[in-house]
């Protein structure tokens, strides 16, 4: 079957439930959900979501993939845990809104210029290549992002913070070059493949 | 007390509220002879702290009446008050009860006269009142107190209001050398009707009960509907005694939480649904009830009752879990937060008063005292056949009033049914 066939026959599909209980991390909970709503009120940031998680397990439920793999709300989530210490059922909601994130994001589905889709990714490559974060490429590359002009207004924003670091020792300027990350950069690359590998061939990615 | 004789064909039961009392009469009347051992120092327990029970909304008096007068009236029931169990040892036919005994230090001589009461000055909170009003330190446990005795509180012992109360008793009837004792007594079976006690509502972090004056239980919502409670039955906040017209009533508060109590307490509903009743009836058109719920659990029959609340327009149901309570401290009005089921809208609710509709929980670790199995939240299951302990009412399960009855009843019969096979091995 072509792309246009799979794109197609994957909006009709309607276990939806099921998908997320074998291929979203601690999906299996979601129907343990009794929509009490704790989790939505207990949200800090539960205004600025679009659907708060109560909805996004009932929308799960009603098999709304696409409404829900394409939701920018998942990825509101600061892991605050305040959903999880309080849900009476004890469903780990935090790690199931990283998961869902994670799987739209695998499926080429989460909304492309999400700020936090954009931050995890730079995040990950960053410590990936040197098994250690580079701290002061990390945070230029999160300023320049978006392009030269506006990465200097951030910087500049923020240079009081940077300044008052750089006087704590906080913040090493020369990090660019002088970066070391860890031993076995091989080992951990390969170990880093192989689990990618492992996570493709259990959830059907394609490799 | 050595007048107390118990035997292999003795019931003793456990427990002298609603069920505890149903069971002892029932053993009773059957021809069993029963102790009714009961903590307190009155018979009634928890029942006899409602202003009303659903469904038929009847005063406890009612019930209770009934049940002291077959009480009182057979001679095979013998009732010890203050008297706590602390171990139980043997098998079914041969049990032996260590009890304590503590001191009421007010004899048989007394008439509830009320003169001790008056002469004494200090003054102690009211546990009928869960500590909502206070009393003085000679008391009468409540108006329908069973034995109609007064009681002289420990803590002014060795005071001039101990000497004051021995005073002014006419009937010698004030005792203050008398000391606890531990008897043992011999039982065939014993029936446990420890009952409940609601869940500490404090726990509730994000509800704020221990740091909120607004922020109440549902069993001091029903002292504060009784005409004879704290209020004369005004229903009045706490914090500045204004009349709470606004109230919001949160379901399942402990109840159905892993964090908390992990059963459904069965009665909160209901008890919800019949305290907006309570509203209607003080405050009419103008009463303002909102009930906070993850779902109605009016169980068979009381789906009618439901149906009457939902029809009133002063009550508001709105499918939600509150998440958490804060105060507005300029007014003391409480303000509720959540996201509801039916649209997820976001509201921030302000009410004056917020009634938590606490779950049930044993109220005894029977474990610690006697050989039985109990379920993950500490309610006794039915244990092997050969056994001779036997839960009933609430110490067995969640149950209202009426299944703590029929539970109670079901307990005697296999109580029953152990005495009468000692009896025939005994000839």
């Amino acid at each position: 079957m072509g792309d246009i066939n799979t794109a197609m026959a994957e909006q009709y599909r309607n276990n939806f439930l099921k998908e997320v209980e074998a291929n979203v991390e601690e999906g299996q909970w979601v129907k343990m959900c009794m929509q009490c709503g704790v989790c939505s009120g207990s949200c800090p940031l539960g205004p600025a979501w679009e659907h708060p998680p109560q909805e996004i397990f009932m929308m799960i439920r009603a098999g709304r993939r696409d409404e829900v793999l394409k939701s920018e709300s998942m990825w509101m989530c600061t892991s605050c845990y305040n959903c999880i210490v309080r849900c009476p059922r004890e469903l780990p909601i935090t790690h199931i809104m990283h998961g869902l994130a994670n799987y739209a994001h695998r499926l080429g589905l989460a909304p492309k210029m999400n700020p936090t889709r954009r931050f995890a990714k730079k995040f990950w490559n960053n410590l990936a290549k040197s098994g250690r974060v580079n701290e002061i490429e990390l945070s230029a590359g999160l300023y320049f992002m978006d392009g030269f002009k506006t990465g200097i207004a951030r910087a500049w924003a923020m240079k009081d913070i940077g300044i008052g670091m750089l006087k704590a020792k906080r913040l090493n300027p020369f990090g660019f070059v002088t970066h070391k990350g860890c031993k076995d950069k091989k080992g951990i690359h390969r170990m880093l493949k192989k689990a990618r590998e492992i996570e493709d061939r259990r959830k059907g990615f394609a490799a | 007390m050595a007048d107390v004789v118990a035997t292999h064909e003795t019931i003793v039961v456990v427990g002298g509220g609603i069920s505890g009392m149903t069971a002892a009469v029932e053993a009773a009347e059957t021809g069993k002879n029963v102790i009714l051992l009961e903590r307190a120092p009155s018979l009634g327990g928890r029942v006899s702290q409602l202003y009303k029970y659903f469904p038929k909304l009847c005063h406890p008096t009612c019930g209770m009446e009934i049940n002291l007068r077959r009480l009182r009236g057979n001679k095979r029931i013998k009732v010890l008050t203050q008297a706590e169990v602390r171990k139980i040892e043997g098998r079914a036919g041969d049990y032996k009860l260590s009890v304590t005994l503590h001191p009421r230090y007010v004899n048989e001589n007394c008439t509830a006269c009320g003169a001790c009461g008056e002469a004494v000055s200090a003054e102690i909170p009211n546990p009928f009142d869960y500590g909502m009003s206070h009393m003085k330190a000679a008391y009468l446990p409540s108006l329908m107190a069973y034995p109609q005795r007064y009681v002289i509180d420990p803590s002014i012992l060795g005071t001039a209001d101990a000497e004051k109360a021995k005073a002014a008793c006419k009937y010698s009837a004030v005792d203050l050398d008398m000391k606890p004792e531990t008897i043992t007594l011999s039982a065939g079976a014993v029936v446990w009707a420890t009952g409940w006690r609601p869940y500490d509502a404090a726990k509730i972090q994000p509800y704020g009960y221990d740091r909120f004056a607004n922020v109440i239980t549902s069993v001091e919502f029903e002292r504060l509907s009784d005409p004879r409670g704290p209020t004369a039955g005004r229903i009045v906040r706490p914090s500045d005694g204004k009349e709470a017209r606004n109230v919001a009533f949160i379901q399942c508060a402990g109840s159905r939480d892993r964090n908390h109590l992990k059963h459904c307490s069965r009665i909160c509903c209901m008890a919800s649904l019949k305290q907006t009743t309570y509203m209607r009836e003080r405050f009419g058109d103008e009463a303002q009830s909102t009930v906070y719920y993850i779902d109605i659990r009016a169980i068979d029959r009381f789906e009618d009752f439901y149906q009457k609340v939902q029809a009133d327009p002063t009550v508001r149901f709105l499918k939600s879990k509150v998440a958490n309570i804060t105060e507005d401290e300029a007014t003391g009005d409480v303000i509720l937060h959540g996201v509801d089921t039916e649209g997820y809208h976001r509201y921030d609710n302000r009410h004056d008063l917020c009634v938590l509709a606490v779950g049930m929980e044993p109220s005894v670790d029977v474990r610690s005292i006697a050989d039985v199995r109990v379920d993950a939240s500490g309610f006794i299951e039915l244990g092997p056949t050969d056994g001779g302990i036997f839960g009933a009412g609430c110490a067995a399960n969640a149950l209202d009033v009426n299944r703590s009855v029929q539970s109670a009843t079901a307990s005697v019969l296999r109580a029953v049914q152990v005495v009468n096979r000692v009896a025939k091995a005994e000839g």
